[in-house]
């Protein structure tokens, strides 16, 4: 790579040990990858907590804290695995907790801003069109690059912290524009109602391309000979449809970018987005490929005794429409609900009077989490004898068998149906 | 040095030379939507390798599914000795990279020929990150 004086300068220790160590690594990665030379980010956002990194990954950061690591662009956190004031209720591990804290502690003193959120791009900060940002969990970075036109790979946790460490990033991936044009083509023609919808369209084109290359290019028009259809969804499809959509491509697919003609910012036109590409597929979605996702599912001991909102967390709209469907009624007796968000959002959902419709309804709201990365997840789908796992949301549907959960994706409105009445159809 | 049964050249590589045994999946792997990251078995139901234990071995698979969380997973398997001694994917993405690289796990990415052609799970294999190669060096049993 070709490094600017500055950035030798930092090699050779002229910012600290832990700026250098922070550089090294990332010129490793960047020399797999070919990169060239590094580019300024503004803003990096990071996921680090217990669960994830476990003793090891502790006992690097408190050493790397000992280095006087300290973030010099907004470094922000990812949803993590405790939410203090239910961790006993849930029955999660005193020990974990603390060192939970003592993470969360080692942290800020590095200057981060410990948000504990998967909704960044919701709720924090929206980078423009051409921005260079360094973020991880993959859901903000597919909307970072499709929806805002920002530039950003997947940055795990280290890689996160060390762009925060040094200013920036190497310049591979979706940081440059070769890799940001269109490779295949997913014409919508279906409904697409309901977020699940969404999610499972993520799951058709995900499962069917898994390459972090791959950038479908969603169009609602007709075939190539035929004239354009009307839109079948006879409007623009707002933002947490599209994250739904991002979560789920980033999850299956591994993939980190997608267009949508008419309403993503690089896809003026079907042509633009593809940028000269010829797609490798051709796909077309429409009303039964999405029935026979949702068919798809074994219902093994058809019990519902768990049903979760989660991954991504929930955004106050969606908070509202969970107020609206369970406001007046009562969660069936034995089963669980879960629904987990931001600080910021379970805050504004208090104010506003549809937090207590929820939690009154029997439902749990965690803040601050993902129920996919609890912490003794694993323990407690035990000791409640889960077998299944019903969600709306696709992404997290497909990331948590190795918890050994069977999972179905339901409607929103079916999942809350499904709550209510402790029946699974 | 034993002359290679086979060899397979690699687009772009990471870490030391390791050797160990194959295991071959035509399956891809997160190490966290497909693991036991406490025993180090492949655990997610329905997993073509599920049961296998990814300790010392070569991982060869096609693709790295999504997945942010991984990248301190690798560190966290090596801080709990049951890491593998390289992943060898068709196609990877950044995470498993930033992941393998901060842990100091070899890891490639892309192949010639592909392993299904010329590797079988439990072959005895050599990856040369700095030479772009692995080599098949013993049959299994």
């Amino acid at each position: 790579m070709r490094l600017t004086p500055e950035e030798e300068s930092m090699l050779a220790g002229s910012r600290g040990e832990a700026v250098r160590d922070a550089l090294r690594y990332q010129l490793a990665v960047g020399e797999f990858f070919g990169a060239e030379r590094f580019v300024p980010v503004t803003n990096a956002h990071m996921m680090g907590d217990i669960e994830v990194m476990g003793d090891g990954g502790l006992a690097w950061l408190k050493a790397t804290g000992a280095k006087r690591a300290r973030a010099c662009v907004p470094l922000t956190t990812n949803a993590r695995c405790f939410d203090f004031e239910h961790a006993a209720g849930l029955g999660q591990d005193a020990g974990e907790l603390a060192k939970e804290r003592e993470l969360i502690g080692c942290l800020r003193d590095m200057n981060a801003l410990t948000t504990d959120t998967c909704i960044n791009y919701q709720t924090l900060y929206q980078p423009h069109l051409g921005e260079h940002v360094a973020w991880g969990d993959t859901g903000t970075v597919i909307y970072a690059n499709s929806v805002f036109g920002a530039r950003s790979n997947f940055e795990s946790g280290p890689a996160a912290l060390a762009a925060a460490v040094t200013g920036r990033t190497p310049e591979y991936g979706f940081h440059l524009d070769r890799h940001r044009k269109g490779t295949l083509v997913v014409r919508l023609a279906a409904p697409l109602d309901d977020l699940a919808d969404w999610g499972a369209v993520g799951k058709i084109v995900g499962e069917r391309h898994q390459h972090y290359y791959a950038v479908p290019v969603f169009t609602c028009r007709g075939g190539k000979e035929g004239p354009p259809r009307a839109h079948p969804l006879a409007r623009t499809p707002i933002a947490d449809e599209l994250k739904h959509l991002g979560a789920a491509l980033a999850s299956y697919g591994s993939m980190g970018m997608f267009h949508m003609v008419g309403v993503t910012p690089e896809a003026p036109t079907l042509e633009a987005a593809l940028g000269g590409n010829r797609p490798v597929d051709e796909i077309v979605i429409d009303a039964a490929a999405l029935e026979r996702v949702y068919a798809g599912y074994d219902l093994k001991d058809r019990t519902a005794t768990l049903v979760v909102f989660s991954g991504p967390q929930q955004s106050l709209f969606e908070m509202k429409a969970l107020a609206e469907g369970f406001g007046g009624r009562k969660v069936h007796p034995g089963t669980q609900v879960f629904v987990t968000t931001s600080n910021g959002v379970k805050s504004a959902a208090r104010n506003l009077g549809y937090l207590q419709a929820i939690e009154g309804a029997g439902v749990t709201v965690l803040e601050g989490v993902c129920f996919y990365i609890l912490q003794n997840l694993a323990q407690m789908r035990v000791a409640n004898g889960w077998t299944n796992m019903i969600s709306n949301s696709a992404k997290i549907v497909n990331i948590i068998g190795a918890h050994k959960f069977n999972t179905i994706l339901r409607r929103t409105r079916d999942c809350v149906e499904i709550a209510c009445s402790g029946k699974l159809a | 040095m034993t002359s290679p049964l086979a060899t397979i050249k690699v687009a772009r590589a990471f870490g030391p030379v390791v050797e160990g045994e194959a295991v071959v999946s035509t399956e891809g792997f997160s190490p966290r939507y497909d693991l036991d990251r406490w025993t180090g078995l492949i655990s997610k139901p329905g997993h073509r390798l599920e049961g296998t234990n990814i300790r010392d071995k070569v991982l060869f698979f096609p693709t790295a599914k999504g997945g942010i969380a991984a990248g301190w997973a690798f560190f966290d398997l090596k801080h709990k000795g049951i890491a593998p001694k390289a992943f060898v994917f068709g196609v990877t993405n950044p995470v498993m990279v930033q992941g393998a690289v901060f842990a100091g796990i070899a890891i490639t990415e892309g192949w010639d020929p592909p392993p299904g052609e010329v590797v079988r799970t439990g072959d005895w294999v050599r990856v040369d990150p700095a030479r772009r190669v692995i080599e098949v060096l013993r049959r299994a049993g």
